[in-house]
């Protein structure tokens, strides 16, 4: 069986600004609803106190919203959490107020509300040091990332490889951090782990057409190729592997977000969405900027010599 | 040409086998048992009480796997969480026969059900996060209003030391709540003593008072002083309890600060729970004293405290010690468990300078008499050590007696974790139940079992017999990546499950690298074997590049990470190295033996039915 039988390459490269005036947008409108909406961090990173409570029967939530709000409650929230019957309740921490005393009063208006009892089941309090100290730790992995894949490439390739390689991986990021804002999905620490995962599940990506992008320039028998042309060709000759590839990962995650319960689903969720675009990034958002940086074939046949060397 | 030499085929082959051996223990699982360890850090378990237990069980008649006695417990394997539960109760009569003084911990625990061939090569399954096996929580609530009491009180030796030094006289010191408060018979004295004081304590200030025609120097913290003093109180806590739970062996344990005054300590699958809570929940202090000889021998009780000396024998004898503590705790610097110039077992225990100085002082007078190490335990002080000073000791000095090696162990640990700069008080204990933990692991099985049955279905019948080699290669890699994290013993979380799915799906890249290659070689025009041969050779370079990049962003995250980051980071970082040796020596190999003996190969099935030159010409 076989997909994709191209007889000649497809000319990705002429099409490039529309696909660069589309990245633009949805990498805007990321950025915007990240400024408008923010992310709705978990506890692991906001602080405050957790309280998991299990009925017999299933409640209602809304009264129980209501008899927490009556009490001098604010910035709750209560939620289904795993079945019907468990209910988790949110609380912002607060300055002077333990997590005992937290917990106490919602106990007493948790007893207030009518119909079946209560049970605690859970109390979890999370300093804001903590969170804080997960926020800049989260930061500093980011930014260690991105230096760590830009030095790599700008050693094993070029440096304007390596430059447009992480602005399409930093729009992918932007891009499923941009979704976590618009739908005001719970960003935990699974999330960020798979957000960082995606950096360089990404870049992985684009390293395999930059490779072929040099392998071609190399080639002596494509030596009257113009740039445009040689990266249409690396992208028309690796588009196979690129596909097959993703569908395989995308396979594994699917999996993941179907079978993993309430605890993968955003972590799957934000890796589905980060093989989306990273897929589509690595193509036509790094190889553009790439041929718009100035890639040459000069800059790859670094000594004649050498030039019958393996790529390895 | 596609051939590797035998030595490179039986590398690989031993490889596998290897990651085979070292999965093996995970499948095993584990069985519901009971265990028996001491509540007090005085009582010892010996081989003696399997008999106990032995008896115990039968008079109950409770049928078991076998009692087993290990590292100071006893642990009896069980059929069922029901007889576990009996058994429990069975046990607590027999080793607790006085309800209100336990002398014994009897908790419900698992034990890998895996043979003992295995445990003997060092085979041992993974170990499972807090939310795969369920586990402890502890919170752990720091006293600091002790912590700068206790400070309050080692000034104040400080400066009994201090004044002496400098030859000033003054007529007592002492703590007056969160003060210190110096006496002193005329103004020029104290003038003296204060710039002394000022000099070498600067965390104190001091204000000078005229009361009944006795000058006084009150002295106090300052806010600096005691905010640093708390936050070095959390800090040495929480290296008091690394230390304390590295002691129990658990893999990656979680020992972090949470709010301002508190420590959570998560032991994930902790199989020694008694252990661990006695070990923690221990708010021990220790205390240096000298005995009070006279007392002693008379039996009086005036003006001594009276503490029980439990000895090597067993026996418990009451010895009189003086009221006076010549040191604390917190002057040890740490306890090691050493051999002695005549190679006796004994105990080398270090003190700070100002312990070591207090420490020559008392010794030098002392020779020939002797000394208590006590440990207050639930506010129950008992005494661990009364050994006779045989000369003057510095900051180092040894505990000499007729030990054992195991007891010098024990007694250093006990030493060692006498040193808490502030006590702490468990006020939550949260214990995850293994049923969440058994759906977290269902779940996480399941979707990688589905995610990798469709990739397999998938690559066969894309890539034919190619398909099938990848398939084989990404089994071995998924042996290989689980071998390997039983091997090092990593804790493996929910997020650890989905990096080992997320990674397996990322490897088939290689193998889709390699037949694409090889797919376009033919395409070229080359002949099966070469296509072959430069397949994997080509795409190798582009593996490479691939997988550094991923795997710098992996170790980022091993870095920074917490918690669930971490725990995905590791997989993941072990997952890309696995998938490199696997996709490209395993597939390989796999390769070779399937064509690479054959001289005149026709055709290789790896599913291309199109060819440029048949379809078109370019």
């Amino acid at each position: 069986m076989e997909f994709f039988r191209i007889k000649k390459d497809i000319p990705f490269m002429r099409h490039a600004l529309i696909f660069n005036v589309i990245s633009l947008i949805t990498f805007v409108a990321a950025v915007f609803f990240l400024a408008t909406r923010g992310l709705h961090f978990s506890i692991e990173f906001t602080g405050g106190t957790v309280l998991e409570v299990n009925y017999a029967t299933a409640p209602q939530l809304e009264p129980i919203r209501k008899a927490l709000s009556n009490d001098g409650f604010v910035d709750f929230q209560v939620q289904n959490f795993g079945s019907s019957r468990d209910v988790m309740i949110r609380l912002p921490n607060r300055e002077g107020e333990s997590s005992a005393q937290i917990s106490e009063r919602v106990k007493a208006t948790l007893a207030k509300v009518e119909g079946p009892t209560a049970e605690l089941r859970r109390v979890e309090f999370v300093g804001p040091q903590v969170g804080k100290e997960l926020a800049s730790d989260g930061g500093l992995a980011l930014l260690l990332v991105v230096a760590g894949i830009v030095a790599y490439l700008a050693v094993r390739f070029e440096w304007r490889l390596a430059v447009s390689a992480i602005v399409a991986n930093l729009h992918d990021v932007v891009i499923i951090l941009g979704f976590f804002a618009f739908f005001q999905w719970e960003f935990s620490l699974p999330v960020l782990a798979a957000v960082l995962a995606v950096l360089g599940y990404s870049v992985n990506e684009s390293v395999v057409v930059f490779d072929r992008v040099r392998e071609t320039f190399r080639n002596s028998r494509k030596r009257g190729l113009s740039v445009e042309e040689v990266i249409d060709h690396a992208i028309t000759s690796t588009i196979s592997r690129t596909m097959i590839t993703h569908g395989s990962t995308e396979m594994m995650v699917l999996s993941m977000l179907v079978f993993g319960g309430p605890t993968l689903f955003y972590f799957a969720l934000a890796l589905t969405i980060g093989i989306l675009f990273g897929i589509y990034s690595s193509v036509l958002v790094a190889a553009p900027l790439a041929k718009w940086l100035g890639v040459k074939r000069e800059q790859f046949i670094i000594q004649p010599k050498k030039k019958e060397e393996a790529v390895v | 040409m596609n051939r590797y030499p035998l030595w490179k085929n039986l590398l690989i082959l031993v490889v596998l086998l290897f990651g085979i051996l070292y999965t093996l223990p995970n499948y095993f699982g584990e069985v519901p048992a009971v265990q028996v360890s001491s509540a007090k850090s005085t009582i010892r378990l010996s081989e003696s009480a399997l008999a106990t237990a032995e008896k115990a069980l039968s008079d109950a008649r409770i049928s078991h796997d076998g009692v087993f006695f290990d590292n100071n417990s006893v642990r009896v394997r069980l059929g069922s969480t029901d007889a576990q539960i009996k058994a429990k109760d069975a046990l607590e009569h027999a080793f607790n026969p006085d309800p209100k003084d336990p002398g014994h911990t009897v908790a419900l625990n698992l034990l890998s059900a895996s043979p003992k061939w295995l445990t003997a090569i060092h085979a041992l399954p993974m170990y499972l996060g807090l939310d795969l096996r369920g586990g402890v929580h502890f919170l752990l609530q720091v006293d600091m209003k002790g912590a700068i009491t206790k400070r309050l009180d080692s000034t104040t030796g400080d400066m009994r030391t201090m004044l002496r030094e400098k030859d000033i006289r003054h007529g007592g010191i002492v703590r007056d709540g969160e003060s210190l408060v110096v006496r002193f018979r005329d103004v020029a004295t104290r003038d003296k003593a204060r710039n002394v004081i000022r000099d070498r304590l600067p965390d104190l200030q001091l204000v000078d008072k005229t009361e009944a025609d006795e000058q006084l120097i009150v002295g106090t913290l300052t806010e600096q002083a005691k905010r640093r003093i708390q936050e070095d109180a959390i800090k040495q806590n929480i290296v008091t309890l690394h230390n304390r739970i590295n002691e129990l062996g658990v893999a990656e344990p979680v020992i972090q600060q949470q709010g301002a005054d508190r420590i959570v300590v998560q032991l994930p699958g902790v199989q020694d729970v008694a252990k661990a809570k006695s070990l923690i929940g221990r708010t021990a202090t220790l205390e240096v004293r000298m005995v009070d000889e006279a007392a002693t021998q008379s039996g009086s009780s005036v003006g001594v405290d009276v503490i029980p000396e439990r000895r090597r024998d067993g026996s418990v004898i009451p010895v009189a010690v003086k009221k006076q503590i010549v040191l604390t705790g917190d002057r040890f610097n740490g306890a090691d468990a050493t051999f002695d110039s005549n190679q006796q077992p004994a105990v080398a225990v270090s003190l700070d300078a100002a312990g070591g100085r207090i420490m020559r002082d008392v010794t030098r007078d002392s020779v020939g008499k002797r000394m208590a190490i006590i440990l207050y335990e639930r506010g129950k002080g008992e005494a661990i050590s009364v050994a006779t000073i045989q000369g003057e000791f510095g900051n180092r000095f040894q505990i000499t007696g007729q030990f054992s090696p195991d007891e010098t162990t024990s007694l250093a640990i006990l030493i060692r974790s006498g040193s808490l700069a502030a006590p702490m008080d468990i006020i939550e204990e949260r214990t995850i139940g293994p049923s969440l933990g058994a759906d977290n692991i269902a779940k996480g099985f399941k979707s990688t079992m589905w995610g990798f049955i469709a990739i397999a279905i998938f690559m066969v019948i894309y890539y034919m017999v190619f398909g099938l080699v990848s398939v084989i290669a990404l089994g071995a890699n998924l042996l290989l990546l689980l071998a390997l994290l039983s091997l090092l013993q990593a804790t493996l979380t929910l997020p650890g499950i989905a990096a080992i799915a997320f990674t397996l799906g990322m490897a088939i890249d290689a193998n889709v690298l390699i037949n694409e290659r090889i797919r376009e070689e033919l395409r070229n025009g080359s002949t099966p074997q070469a296509a072959i041969a430069a397949g994997y050779e080509r795409a190798f370079g582009t593996i490479l590049d691939s997988n550094v990049t991923t795997l710098i962003a992996g170790i980022a995250l091993l870095i920074f990470g917490s918690g669930p980051v971490r725990g995905f980071a590791v997989v993941h970082c072990l997952g890309i190295l696995t998938s490199m040796f696997s996709s490209v020596l395993v597939s390989r190999m796999v390769t070779n033996f399937i064509y690479g003996g054959r001289r005149k190969l026709q055709s290789i099935a790896i599913g291309q039915i199109w060819r440029p030159a048949a379809d078109t010409q370019e």
